[in-house]
């Protein structure tokens, strides 16, 4: 069988249902509507026009030869997520699922979200389709990703700072699942990304593998060839699932996942999950994580939000653990420095997620030589990350900065949004 | 074959039915907690639920939430789990279950998380994040064992699912009253009644309904139709608020709603709802 088509629920040994039973109603009416609508050309063509007169698809590729010289020389060329609508990969999914809610007759669309990337997408589709929108976002997220915060607000959406467990992504998750439960008559938990019970982790994939499609024809006719390596960022593994996924069965594209890993890997602050984590089951699927020996979740460290989970979707675990997929961990300091140096070279400034994509990149370009072609992800832009990338970097005017922060505190601008 | 079902089933035939008890270990503290469940036995719980602290509760309200994140950074492990199991069993005969996260016991081994609970005296297992569906080694386990195991039952599940759960329970089946997860509620939903009865219709001889329960009014009306009524905030508040007499004050407070009207014994209801 083509490693294209793996339907889940099982990768390996991955995936399943660990979920409380009163969710398992709602996975199968999710999971039928799912398998409905895939093959309705009614819902496809909704979907596809969608993409292509809202979210601005197909994105482009960029090919990037000063960013190369400094990874071997190598062949660059990204796949432009940063240029949809809302700024990231993240809409795919959202659009897809939130035509799915709409057949199931939902009227509330819930969702986590760490860097804000996807709570945004969420809010704009809820927006778009006149539902009620309520994003759970870690407080500590919340904190460090504001601009997203009001954004969110902006649209319409109701964020909740989630104050429990360590206050970051897999907090959000476990309260969007307990809200789930107990509004699965009027609501939909529109997961974001390739991890959480079955349908998710295939659904959420298939919604995004438009990437890969796109971006493997494009190369094509770019380059007459595939690339020799593709790259992206995992954090939960969505935009990595979406631009691996047309090059699964391409056994001469090598395929790589970089991970956050924070200090450093072998350190104690870090989020690399397949690097560093032991099968287990998490948020509903069996898959790596970052565990203790007792099984309790250890919290995971990273500058960047949208990375900083101590989980990873099952279908990488299995990618991983076959070798199809090879999984490595990138630090802090060096997603920044790629940040940097594809601003500088290019004129793109990245998210810092996938600036972990650019930084493994540099590497593997040094690895491969010039004369390899590597298709980078370039999941999102990074707009949302210039206080941090400013305060990292030393650039920021910290106290004009400030004064803004307290004006809008002042007018009270945080609290609706209005600040934009 | 379960002592745990007889026990259910003997209060039951009382013309009663069983009030079934949560707490988490380690909340205060080990000793304490040990102590609190105790109390709850020898205060009319029929049967003991030690929950085990995990880092991520998704089946749980902010009260147990609380508690179990106190309970870890307090230094709990899975080891006092076990620890807990021993200490109470040594005192008194009401079956102890744990109830568990899934993660914990993939990780300590099944066959040897079953090994162990058998050999301090544990009854069995509530899982709430495991569906038979994908419980083969826990089947496997249990059934070498003789260990209870509790599955869910929730309102929405379809009949051939609750048929499921109760041909795949040892003990008794856990019906959701409601849709959602733990945490006090002024009433539990009717839905528990029409869930318990599709329960019967498949089967199920030993059914206790649990979420939302923490009134003896309420203990009183879910055993006029169900086995048993577990309740867990409730007593987790009083532990939180009053220690152990509290919880000893609280159990024979609920314990009321088993008997007759006249059985209660007049304590003071602020003890508990403070
Ligand atoms: C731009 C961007 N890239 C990547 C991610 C990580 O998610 P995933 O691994 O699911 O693609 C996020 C998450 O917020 C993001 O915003």
């Amino acid at each position: 069988m083509a490693l294209r088509d793996e339907l889940g629920p099982y990768f390996g040994e991955y995936g399943g249902r660990f979920v409380p039973e009163s969710l398992i109603a709602a996975l199968d009416e999710l999971d039928a509507a799912y398998q409905t609508a895939k093959i309705d050309p009614v819902f496809q063509e909704e979907l596809a026009n969608l993409h292509k007169t809202y979210t601005g698809r197909p994105s482009i590729i960029t090919e990037v030869p000063r960013f190369g010289e400094h990874a071997g020389g190598a062949r660059i060329i990204l796949k432009r997520e940063d240029l949809n609508h809302t700024g990231s990969h993240k809409i795919n999914n959202v659009l897809g699922q939130a035509l799915v809610a709409r057949r199931l007759g939902k009227t509330r669309l819930i969702a986590e979200t760490g860097a804000g990337q996807h709570g945004v997408a969420t809010a704009t589709a809820a927006a778009l389709f006149g539902m009620e929108c309520v994003v759970y976002m870690g407080e500590v997220d919340t904190e460090r990703q504001a601009l997203n915060v009001a954004r969110m607000r902006l649209l319409g959406a109701t964020v909740i700072p989630v104050t429990t467990g360590s206050r970051t992504l897999k907090d959000a998750i476990n309260d969007a699942l307990r809200d789930w439960v107990a509004n699965v008559d009027t609501t939909h938990y529109l997961l974001g990304t390739v991890a959480g019970p079955h349908p998710f982790p295939v659904m959420v994939r298939d919604f995004h593998k438009i990437i890969g499609e796109e971006a493997r024809a494009q190369v094509l006719e770019l380059t007459g060839a595939l690339p020799d390596a593709v790259t992206a960022c995992v954090g939960g593994g969505s935009n990595a699932m979406g631009i691996f996924h047309a090059f699964l069965d391409d056994p001469s594209v090598k395929l790589y996942g970089y991970e956050a890993a924070g200090d450093g890997h072998l350190t104690e602050r870090h989020a690399a999950t397949i690097t560093r984590g032991r099968p287990g089951v998490l948020h509903g699927a069996r898959s790596y994580l970052l565990q203790d020996d007792d099984g309790q979740t250890i919290e995971s460290h990273s500058i960047s939000a949208g990375l900083d989970y101590p989980g990873v979707g099952p279908e990488h675990a299995w990618l991983a653990d076959t070798g199809r997929a090879s999984y490595l961990p990138i630090t802090d300091d060096e997603a920044m420095q790629a940040l940097r140096l594809l601003s500088l070279t290019e004129g793109i400034i990245p998210a810092i997620e996938s600036a972990h994509a650019l930084a493994g990149t540099i590497k593997l370009g040094k690895e491969l030589g010039k004369d390899a072609t590597i298709l980078v992800n370039l999941s999102g832009r990074g707009d949302k990350d210039m206080e941090t990338a400013g305060k990292y970097f030393d650039i920021l005017d910290a106290a004009a900065l400030a004064d803004e922060d307290a004006a809008a505190i002042r007018s009270g601008a945080l609290g609706t949004g209005a600040s934009e | 074959m379960s002592r745990l079902a007889d026990v259910i089933a003997a209060r039951k035939a009382e013309g009663s039915g069983a009030l079934i008890g949560y707490l988490p270990v380690g909340y205060p503290d080990l000793a304490t907690s040990i102590e609190a469940a105790v109390a709850l036995a020898e205060n009319g719980v029929d049967a003991l639920e030690l929950g085990l602290p995990y880092s991520d509760p998704v089946m749980d309200g902010v009260v147990i939430q609380r508690a179990t994140q106190a309970a870890l950074a307090g230094g709990f492990k899975l080891r006092h789990g076990f620890d807990a199991v021993a200490a109470i069993t040594a005192r008194v005969d009401t079956p102890v279950l744990l109830m568990t996260y899934w993660n914990p016991v993939v990780q300590f081994g099944v066959d040897r998380f079953a090994d162990e609970l058998v050999g301090v005296g544990g009854a069995g297992l509530i899982t709430p994040d495991l569906i038979p569906d994908e419980a083969a080694a826990w089947l496997e386990a249990s059934d070498r064992t003789g260990l209870d195991r509790v599955f869910l039952a929730a309102p929405s599940s379809t009949d051939e699912r609750l048929k499921q759960a109760v041909d795949q329970s040892r003990g008794f089946v856990y019906a959701v009253s409601t849709m959602g997860i733990t945490g006090a509620r002024s009433d539990v939903d009717s839905a528990a009644r029409g869930l318990v009865s599709r329960l019967r219709a498949v089967g199920s001889t030993s059914a206790c309904v649990g979420l939302g329960v923490s009134t003896p009014e309420q203990v009183r009306e879910i055993l006029d139709y169900a086995d048993g009524a577990i309740v867990g905030s409730m007593l987790v508040k009083a532990l939180a608020d009053g220690g152990v007499d509290a919880v000893a004050a609280a159990a024979t407070l609920l314990a009321t709603g088993k008997g007759p009207v006249e059985g209660a014994l007049g304590l003071p209801s602020s003890t508990v709802e403070r």
